[in-house]
């Protein structure tokens, strides 16, 4: 979160240019079957093994739309604070491959479920709004596969008919910070929704990315390039980095720029031209025969409003008010809606004497820090949000130092254990009993007279020292506060 | 035998309950004749062994409550049927064996229908002579060298020969009615969404219709209230209340209304046909109907709105036919080659066509002036239909504007060949359901029919003016059994 920019200039002699980047993310819809058939979505599943009858697009074979996916796809729109239309219309885009087993792939062209809508980003400058221009459901082709026979494609239909949500955003965004955080909130917010899990490794999430540049200041759209199919946030980076440059390079020399779609080659970090405009293909779109237009009623699209979760907006507007807590730490906590999860779970089990700023430090610090060294969600998290409640209440009502929670913190990494066991069990419990303390402090001062002199002779760096003794004589478990108070009293 | 073939699918159906005949004998002489039948090549593919298995198979444990008791019939080869070659008239899929059965087929066994064989049809369905088909001409039982009609043409030959007791086509076009037209038959087509479109092999998806093809309109009846269904698997299929279209029909149709478009008066229609017209409006009015003239003004630009809209469809429907999956595979060097040379070896002339008039008319910056321009026609017709039917309960036409042709006299010609669909083609571009039924002769003594169109969903009216009219009308086909000397 540290260094966002909304801006990403590129200066050429004394010209000054902005990036302009449009995206149309590629979003599988969370569902148990696809979006015509009643076939399995799950991942990973052997070559072949989830193909019906229609997926293969057998002779006589109809689509049937899934009443789910519509649900999904109208959730999402909500989400997006998007005009859900009461008419939409599949229509089929025809194009010979060998993994487009229809031989064209059933979507959404002139009426999509979904219109306009926008998403709120937060950027360090503050938030920023980026249109929606529409979303519409597809199919999803099948894999073909070029690397396991040498002389032949294979070709595995498991995806073949998946639903996907292409979700297309207008050409509002400016720097590759704005696009990771635009793909960061538009999965969180379909995350909340459960209508996308937004695996990026398992292609639940692609894009491609329109790149265009201009002068700063100018209000025209320079000619765009589209690339292609983009898997991770990373490599939209790194592609609109290397396109932007490209653009201006061409620019400066005098050249046109083609309006051309084009690869993402992420082992030699450049984009390459795929087919020209001129090569385009001829989709010859019309209205799928098979298929009755989409109607939805507003009593069907209001039922689905109403069960609408909260979404990380809200969220984060209610952690502000409700718990207090910053800004920044509220965006970070609604993210993600597990971390969202866990984190009022932590609130809830701490009970009434609640402490939000260490709870909130405790999980944006050391739970996810352990999360991130294990590389696992914070769903998988080792320490239950129980559990890490429990520790945070015995640091609040002083049974264990801070210093000490760390190191009940590591002990209950290994299989979640209660925080007061490890306690009761190790003797961590703080020492706060004065008398004993000052008994402990009395000798620390007799055993080092000549640097106590030194103190009241005005070396104040010495407090530091007695302190450190204090806390090593008592095992770490004296109470630092005390410990602070009964120094100053006796040297 | 010959008895057994020469009976209705309503004696039949009565002889077998009464059992004086067995499901077994009709399934033998059904058989017997279409081995003494070659000729025709009515027959894509036969199912003669299973058909005679089966057929015992009821005898032993007969079940007459069924609509179809061990009824041997034969159906287009446009339906898949489970482990029943389906090649559509095709060579792309000459070796296709589908896993899996068509609703409107599975209607017919679930009544206790059999499956006698695969029926020859053109390519596709797209046709108007069966002269499309990979599987060769049909021969029209009514005369030598006479082309039964398309697309169900082996359907019509079948029925004519007497080699099925009734049977099922589609009609995209005019391609149950017209065939029905050229062989005397009757033939009806649905309202779209009566039949299920599952598990037919498609040609034009918003056109597509299964229906009956009998030699009465009674058999009719009986076999449409079998095969009309609302099926979840077609998104098409409308949830409508079907009638008992057999038990409710009646020759009663006094005081209908049926009116008579004047624009199905074409330029250069043999008078044979307008006379064939005027009977049938006599006819009419002797069965108690009133007359109505009537105007459907858009009926002129039907032929070519039905010539862009479907092969439209047609070009996308038949891109999954690409070697990848199954059908016919030719090799070639790469992808594309694979492609080219597997829908060239595996197309005829006309599918190619017409896949390319579809391609053409979809393209961008024609889009427009043709596929969206003959959308907005088609809702025309829809229209005039609409406004026709607030005077009128049915609309009496010719079924087509010719007699049968000979093999070969049309081939060459496609527009000529297209212009015999033209009194049935707006039929389908409003999705009414019509029938023809056999109304008279030419000069040649080849049949001639009489299409009666109903409004939306009101197949028993139709079937009931067309029961009352075949009455008086009293036609018979003088069929000489010539391909068996």
């Amino acid at each position: 979160m540290s260094k966002n920019n909304s801006e990403y200039l590129i200066e050429r002699n004394d010209n000054v240019y902005e990036v302009v980047i449009g995206l149309e993310v590629h979003a599988q819809v969370t569902s148990n079957s696809k979006l015509f058939s009643s076939s399995s979505t799950k991942f990973g599943a052997e070559p072949n093994t989830q193909v019906s009858l229609v997926d293969a697009a057998f002779p006589g074979m109809l689509p049937v739309i899934n009443e789910f996916c519509v649900k999904q796809a109208i959730k999402t729109g909500i989400g997006l604070r998007a005009k859900i239309n009461n008419k939409s219309v599949f229509d089929r885009k025809n194009y010979f491959y060998a993994d487009l087993p229809q031989g064209y792939q059933i979507s959404q062209y002139k009426y999509p479920i979904v219109g306009e809508g926008n998403v709120i980003l937060d950027m360090p400058e503050g938030q920023k709004q980026v249109g929606i221009e529409r979303l519409h459901l597809e199919q999803d082709a099948g894999k073909s596969i070029h690397d396991i026979d040498p002389s032949n494609t294979l070709v595995d239909l498991n995806r073949s008919g998946v639903a996907l949500m292409e979700i297309v955003s207008k050409p509002d965004l400016r720097s590759p910070d704005e696009v990771n955080a635009y793909i960061k909130k538009l999965r969180s917010i379909m995350r909340y929704l459960g209508t996308c899990d937004g695996n990026m490794q398992e292609g639940s999430l692609r894009a491609d990315v329109n790149v265009s540049v201009r002068i700063k200041g100018s209000t025209d759209l320079g000619t765009r390039c589209e690339i292609k199919n983009v898997n991770s946030i990373k490599f939209m980076q790194m592609a609109i980095i290397y396109e932007a440059n490209r653009q201006v390079d061409l620019i400066e020399e005098g050249q046109e720029i083609d309006q051309e779609t084009r690869l993402f080659d992420t082992k030699k970090n450049e984009t390459r031209s795929m087919r020209s405009k001129e090569d385009a293909h001829d989709y010859r779109y019309f209205p799928d025969p098979d298929l009755l237009p989409l109607e939805v009623t507003d009593e069907f699209i209001d039922k689905l409003k109403s069960e609408i979760p909260e979404l990380p907006d809200d969220k984060k507007k209610r952690f502000i008010d409700e718990f207090k807590v910053s800004p920044y730490d509220a965006t970070i906590l609604v993210s993600d809606i597990d971390t969202a999860k866990y984190f009022e779970e932590v609130v809830a089990k701490m009970g009434k004497n609640r402490d939000m700023k260490l709870a909130v430090n405790w999980i944006t610090g050391e739970l996810f820090a352990v999360l991130n060294e294990k590389n696992i969600e914070i769903a998988q998290s080792p320490i239950s949000a129980k559990n890490l409640a429990k520790l945070i209440n015995l640091i609040k009502n002083g049974t264990i130092s801070g210093k000490i929670a760390k190191t009940i913190f590591e002990l209950m990494l290994d299989g979640d254990i209660d925080p007061q066991i490890i306690v009761e069990e190790k003797g961590l419990k703080q020492e706060s009993d004065p008398k004993a303390l000052e008994a402990l402090i009395d000798k620390i001062i007799n055993d080092n007279r000549e640097k106590a002199i030194e103190y009241k002779q005005g070396k104040e760096k010495l407090f530091g020292f007695f302190v450190g003794q204090a806390m090593k004589a008592s095992g770490g478990k004296a109470n630092p506060q005390l410990i602070n108070e009964i120094l100053k009293k006796k040297l | 035998m010959s008895e057994i073939t020469s009976l209705t699918l309503y004696e039949l159906i009565k002889n077998i309950k009464e059992k004086k005949i067995s499901s077994n004998e009709a399934a033998k002489s059904f058989v017997d004749r279409a081995e003494k039948s070659k000729k025709i090549n009515a027959y894509v593919t036969e199912n003669f062994e299973n058909c005679l298995k089966l057929s015992k198979e009821f005898d032993d444990k007969p079940n007459f409550d069924l609509k179809l008791p061990g009824i041997p019939i034969a159906v287009k080869d446009l339906f898949c049927t489970n482990e029943v070659r389906t090649t559509a008239g095709s060579n792309i899929l000459n070796n296709f064996v589908p896993t899996y059965e068509s609703t409107v087929t599975q209607n017919i066994w679930n009544e206790g229908g059999i499956l006698l064989g695969k029926l020859n049809c053109d390519e596709f369905a797209m046709g108007s002579s069966n002269e499309t088909s990979f599987f060769g001409n049909v021969q029209n039982p009514i005369a030598e060298d006479l082309v039964p009609g398309g697309s169900s043409g082996g359907s019509s030959a079948a029925l004519a020969a007497n080699l099925t007791p009734v049977t099922i086509g589609t009609d995209t076009g005019g391609s149950i009615r017209q065939p029905a037209s050229f062989t005397g038959t009757v033939g009806l087509k649905p309202t779209y969404g009566s039949c299920s479109r599952y598990g037919i092999v498609a040609f034009a998806s918003s056109l597509d219709q299964a229906g009956p093809m009998s030699k009465d309109v009674k058999d009719s009846s009986i076999l449409l209230e079998v095969i009309s269904s609302f099926d979840k698997k077609d998104s098409t299929s409308i949830d409508f209340k079907r009638n008992n279209y057999s038990s409710e029909l009646t020759r009663n149709i006094k005081g209908l209304k049926i009116g008579i478009p004047k624009e199905y008066r074409v330029d250069g229609m043999p008078d044979e046909i307008e006379k064939l017209w005027k009977k049938g409006i006599e006819y009419a009015k002797d069965c108690g109907a009133e007359i109505i003239d009537i105007s459907l003004p858009h009926t002129s630009y039907a032929l070519p709105t039905y010539y862009i809209v479907a092969p439209a469809e047609a070009s996308s429907n038949l891109a999954r036919y690409d070697g990848v999956k199954y059908g016919l595979r030719s090799s070639g060097k790469n992808l594309i080659d694979m492609y080219e040379k597997t829908r060239s070896e595996g197309f005829g002339e006309e599918v190619k066509r017409r896949v390319m008039i579809g391609t053409y008319v979809l393209s961008s910056g024609y889009y427009d002036a043709y596929y969206l321009k003959a959308q907005k026609v088609r809702q025309l017709i829809k229209q005039d239909f609409d406004q026709a039917y607030n005077k009128v309960d049915a609309i009496l036409t010719p079924s087509t504007p010719s007699s049968a042709f000979k093999i070969g006299e049309k081939s060459n010609d496609p527009v000529s060949m297209y212009l015999n669909d033209i009194f049935t083609v707006p039929v389908n571009l409003a999705g009414l359901p019509g029938i023809s039924i056999p109304a008279g002769v030419d000069k040649n003594n080849y049949p001639l029919g009489l299409q009666i169109i109903g409004k939306p969903f009101d197949e028993q009216t139709v079937l009931n003016i067309a029961y009352s009219m075949e009455e008086k009308i009293n036609y018979k086909n003088n069929i000489t059994d010539w391909w068996m000397k």
